[in-house]
């Protein structure tokens, strides 16, 4: 529940266009927070007439905003639900999709616990609570203590998929009932960093320094794969999705001049610059 | 003269009266809007998969007992940190403290009440769960049990406030009466200061028992939120998931109308009737003995 304004730059020098300031609402995933913050910061620098607002909230408030008419732009860490369209349309609301970055999930764990490296399947039974012990996947005589996003990540929604149920849509399995579920990020990040039985995820952007990331293969024999931006372009680091902007039908005005800026190179370094992954790069 | 005391005195008791009255009207009315959104739940969810373990709302999962032992249990640990300490605090100040200590105790309790509770959150992340983690050898320090030391220390300037107003109330006649008897001054406070203040101290035990129950921000922070039913006693050492958490976690993001929204209004409506409980509970039992009190005095 992070909640930040971009504050635009001193105008009371140029009241004139003041009065026929443009605002853009931006809310959304906490993923993409601090990316559409700095976005903001740079874009409103560059064009002091623009006043852009950025909360975080999450992927679901952000569409629940969208389609409640409350905002120009929602942040998206995961693609649009179908009930989601439907109640857009159901409200007049025509959601209009734009990948705007990429973003690794890492896998994380204490500094001290011995434990580099992780098939998904390893890390599929340890959420799912097929594995009670670090012995069981090579590490010390520890219990296991998962750590989640609360359900309403988009996060959340994406490691269910892609890791627990091993991006297979039969496969039922669901996260361990006593896996903890945390109101952010930084409650995951907290939890790691002082307890050694802990196991989290989260954006590659957010994972601070002190924290171990674990090597990730995708099947039994695979080359283990730690997240980096290359390994993310290169598609061999196996937790990778995109992140996205949904607008009301295409944009126009003065926020199709910020989306075309945010694709922009000069945007696409802030990308970088937070650990994600810019969109393009691998064209370059 | 007369005639214009008369005239005020009639509009001032009836805006009395209003206000009085008002309370059950709005209560009512809260009331009425739970029922009108929790309602639904019966038609869109079988009591069968309502009563059930597992809490999962984005697979439509919507077993609500994992959340109602979860409150159950944080509040119960709260109780069992908050009513001795807050009843033996409340007795210090009012019968034993010198006049010094009592005024500088009485305040600072005060302050402790208007903490924030998200304050009391991040000292539980910080400090309190990476030292009962380590203290209790438990795998997580994120359990019922944290939530449960603060959500007591939360509730402690509830019961102590009301507590030592009702302590004060007793008539010094009553302690003089004990003391001529030769009763110590033990004796005095648990057989004739604490029974002549039962229904203030009753009262007491049960703003701070709501207090506890209906928290939300600090049990968020520091309980792990893992929907797992909590049964036994043992489960206050591990992560439990309330229900106060769930609505303030899933609410902001649930679609307005649909069947998660309407458990989540259920659930409110639980934790009401879970609190109305607990006070016509604590009433009649204030009344009660209000009528033995009065049959032995006459």
């Amino acid at each position: 529940m992070i909640s930040l304004i971009a504050c635009g730059p001193d105008s009371s020098s140029e009241t004139a266009s003041d009065s026929q300031a443009k605002y853009i609402e931006n809310k959304g995933s906490d993923t993409i927070v601090n990316l559409a913050l700095a976005w903001a910061e740079r874009y409103q620098a560059e064009h002091p007439d623009v006043r852009i607002s950025v909360t975080g909230g999450g992927t679901g408030t952000g569409m629940a905003s969208l389609i409640n008419k409350t905002v120009d732009i929602a942040n998206a860490s995961r693609k649009i639900k179908q009930e989601e369209i439907d109640a857009a349309q159901a409200n007049g609301v025509n959601p209009v999709e734009h990948i705007i970055a990429r973003d690794a999930i890492a896998v994380i764990v204490h500094p001290e616990n011995p434990v580099n490296e992780l098939t998904l399947q390893q890390i599929s039974d340890i959420y799912s609570g097929k594995f009670n012990n670090w012995q069981e996947v090579g590490g010390e005589d520890r219990p296991i203590v998962r750590l989640s996003r609360e359900t309403n990540s988009g996060t959340h929604v994406y490691f269910l998929e892609t890791v627990v149920r091993l991006g297979d849509s039969e496969n039922k399995t669901f996260f361990s009932t006593d896996t903890l579920l945390l109101p952010s990020s930084e409650g995951i990040i907290a939890e790691v960093r002082q307890n050694p039985n802990a196991i989290g995820y989260d954006g590659l952007g957010y994972v601070p320094d002190d924290l171990k990331m674990i090597a990730i293969a995708k099947e039994d024999g695979d080359p283990y794969v730690l997240p980096s931006i290359p390994t993310v372009n290169d598609k061999s680091y196996a937790i990778a999705r995109d992140l996205y902007m949904y607008t009301n039908g295409e944009a126009t005005g003065v926020i199709k001049e910020y989306l075309d800026w945010i694709l922009s190179s000069a945007a696409q370094e802030i990308v970088a610059e937070l650990g994600f992954v810019p969109v393009g790069a691998s064209n370059d | 003269m007369e005639k214009s005391l008369n005239w005020s005195e009639f509009i001032i008791t009836r805006a009395i009266r209003t206000s009085g009255y008002s309370a059950i009207l709005f209560v009512a009315l809260i009331f009425l809007f739970l029922i009108r959104e929790g309602l639904p739940t019966f038609g869109e969810v079988d009591l069968s998969s309502l009563f059930s373990f597992r809490w999962y709302p984005i697979e439509d999962y919507f077993g609500i007992l994992p959340l109602i032992s979860g409150s159950l249990i944080v509040t119960l640990g709260a109780s069992l940190v908050a009513v001795p300490f807050g009843i033996g605090t409340a007795v210090f100040i009012s019968e034993i403290a010198p006049r010094w200590v009592r005024e500088i105790l009485k305040p600072l309790v005060e302050l402790l009440g208007g903490l924030p509770s998200v304050v009391l959150g991040f000292l539980g992340i910080l400090v309190l769960s990476p030292f009962l983690r380590v203290f209790l050898d438990l795998p997580t320090g994120l359990t019922a049990l944290t939530g449960s030391l603060l959500l007591g220390g939360i509730a402690v300037p509830t019961v102590v406030s009301v507590a030592e107003d009702a302590l004060d109330s007793v008539p010094r006649a009553y302690r003089e009466g004990a003391w001529a008897l030769g009763a110590t001054r033990w004796q005095t406070i648990w057989r004739v200061t604490l029974p002549a203040a039962r229904s203030g101290v009753l009262t007491a035990i049960m703003l701070g028992v709501g207090r506890a129950i209906g928290e939300t921000m600090t049990v968020m922070m520091v309980t792990g939120n893992a929907p797992v039913l909590a049964l036994k006693l043992s489960s206050l050492f591990s992560p439990v998931r309330t229900m106060t958490a769930t609505i303030a976690a899933e609410m902001g993001e649930v679609a307005n109308g649909s069947t998660h929204y309407h458990v989540l209004f259920f659930i409110g409506m639980v934790l009401f009737l879970i609190s109305l409980g607990v006070n016509i509970a604590a009433s009649s039992v204030v009344f009660r003995s209000k009528k033995r009190a009065e049959r032995i005095l006459s």
